[in-house]
């Protein structure tokens, strides 16, 4: 928890009322594409998107549609700067619940950013299956896109400049539901 | 937190951190397995060498099999058949390889101390698959992932190595890597095959199957390695089959009811296990060998992932 070493918090962004809103808002936009709502699997993203999904599927099944398996991606052995990074993520592993053959697979991620974890993340889908569709629901579009990708789904649409940090926090890993904005500190 | 060496040459250089970083990942690489489509692109470009100087089945196959899934040319070179038959030097050979610009080189040497001196002398990472008599690292790792998965974890846990401790390289390593983790370790077998100063490596010592297999959560069988053996070590296998032997008469009046039963293989059915328990219950010989490839996975991707291929 709490903000990394040489950061600061900028503004607030959402409190916990504003995040579980922004959540249901989503929750009721696929329920109402009846086509995206039956056969749905939700897969988040690690770290952040697998508690998110885990939200939306009980926020779906509040709202009338069938309860969605969850699925959890770990993203890095598709990254395309994996042997650029250091140190190396730490792998958490990918667990797909089931075929996901012909159905709607809603992709879940905290924030959408360069585009880059959604390109790794379609792939690493493709090698599980064919699904029908496969559909991007992200809780924070921050803009700055270097692939054309675009989200299905967003909770909030935010611009910011690339020197800042969009921390989403959530109760499951951080012990608190909120969104900042985290700039360097001053030299 | 995370991966600098450019080697894995022992599990003695290893800190417990570093042990649990590769068991971790091993871990979470083992999904693979089950897939339909076993390949992902994370070392995509990437070469890995496999040179073989001695015999070997699960090893150099999980490795390149590990190596395929994560997308990794993988060339396998063995002794005979190349040029080592013509009068090459192991260090030439080496050389020879490394000029081709190879990620990672797998070895596997009858002299201990290989693969270090490969690592000293070659530029790309180097991963030990058992020099001599001295460790074996990727099947220590594999051991502890199995040991792991089935007691849920290390801490307090007392395992028995029996057998031939004097020529084992696997019984070095798995020593090593349980002592850091926290685990008891009693290596049993005949005086001749004990080695001297195997105390000094932390495990206790007996020469009773029977009270060594007592109180233990795993037993690890050895094989008896008779072909590196000077004659004189046991007065025959069929005495050391009978003292030293496993059997499922042994297990139900010694062991614990729920002790893990491991062997590194290739295991000599009637030596040092009988095929009663070997193919038992207690046993997960063969879970170690699916593990294996996780293991050599995980390995293969810390070392040739690591930020520019070599020196950071």
């Amino acid at each position: 928890m709490g903000v990394p070493p040489g950061f600061r918090v900028r503004r607030e962004l959402m409190d916990a009322e504003r995040l579980s809103r922004a959540l249901a808002r989503i929750a009721h936009q696929i329920v109402e594409r009846r086509r995206d709502a039956e056969g749905l699997v939700l897969v988040g993203v690690r770290t952040r998107g697998v508690p998110l999904a885990r939200r939306l599927a009980r926020l779906v099944a509040e709202a009338g549609a069938p309860p969605p398996p969850v699925g959890a991606l770990d993203i890095t052995l598709y990254r395309d700067d994996l042997t650029t990074v250091a140190p190396q993520p730490v792998l958490r592993g990918t667990e797909i619940p089931g075929s996901i053959d012909g159905r709607t697979v809603v992709l879940v991620d905290d924030v959408l950013y360069t585009g880059r974890t959604v390109r790794a993340a379609l792939d690493e889908i493709i090698d599980f299956g064919r699904p029908a569709r496969i559909k991007l629901a992200v809780l924070i579009d921050r803009g700055h896109r270097e692939l054309p990708i675009r989200p299905d789904y967003v909770g909030k649409n935010l611009p910011t400049s690339r020197r800042e940090s969009v921390a989403v926090r959530l109760r499951e890993h951080d012990g608190e539901d909120r969104v900042v904005i985290e700039e360097p500190e001053e030299a | 937190m995370g991966w600098t060496r450019k080697d894995l040459l022992s599990m003695r250089e290893l800190d417990a951190s570093e042990i649990t970083l590769l068991v971790d990942t091993a871990a979470s690489l083992q999904e693979i397995a089950s897939r339909d489509i076993k390949k992902v692109p994370a070392l995509r470009g990437k070469t890995v060498v496999n040179l073989f100087y001695e015999a070997s089945t699960r090893t150099r196959t999980s490795f390149e099999i590990a190596g395929k899934w994560l997308s990794a040319d993988v060339i396998n070179f063995s002794s005979g058949g190349s040029s080592t038959s013509k009068g090459e030097s192991f260090i030439d050979t080496a050389k020879n390889i490394a000029a081709m610009s190879p990620d990672v080189v797998v070895v596997r040497h009858s002299s201990a101390g290989a693969a270090d001196l490969l690592a000293r002398t070659l530029p790309c990472s180097i991963v030990n698959a058992g020099d001599g008599a001295h460790e074996h690292p990727t099947q220590a790792l594999l051991d502890l992932l199995t040991i792991r998965e089935k007691k849920g974890h290390f801490e307090g846990l007392h395992v028995a190595i029996v057998g031939d401790i004097a020529h084992s390289r696997v019984a070095r390593s798995d020593i090593h890597g349980m002592r850091k983790l926290g685990m008891t370790v009693t290596v049993a077998g005949p005086p001749t095959l004990i080695p001297p100063f195997v105390q000094e490596l932390g495990a206790k010592v007996s020469y009773r199957l029977e009270e060594a297999i007592g109180d233990v959560d795993v037993i690890m069988m050895l094989r008896l390695q008779q072909e590196r053996m000077t004659a004189g070590l046991i007065p025959s296998t069929r005495e050391y089959a009978r003292f030293w032997g496993l059997t499922l008469d042994k297990l139900a009046r010694h062991a614990r009811p729920d002790v893990l039963i491991m062997h590194p293989g290739p295991v000599n059915r009637g030596i040092e296990l009988s095929p009663e328990v070997a193919d038992g219950p207690y046993s997960v010989i063969l879970d170690q060998v699916s593990r294996g490839v996780a293991v050599r996975m995980g390995v293969l991707l810390l070392l040739a992932g690591r930020k520019g291929g070599d020196g950071a």
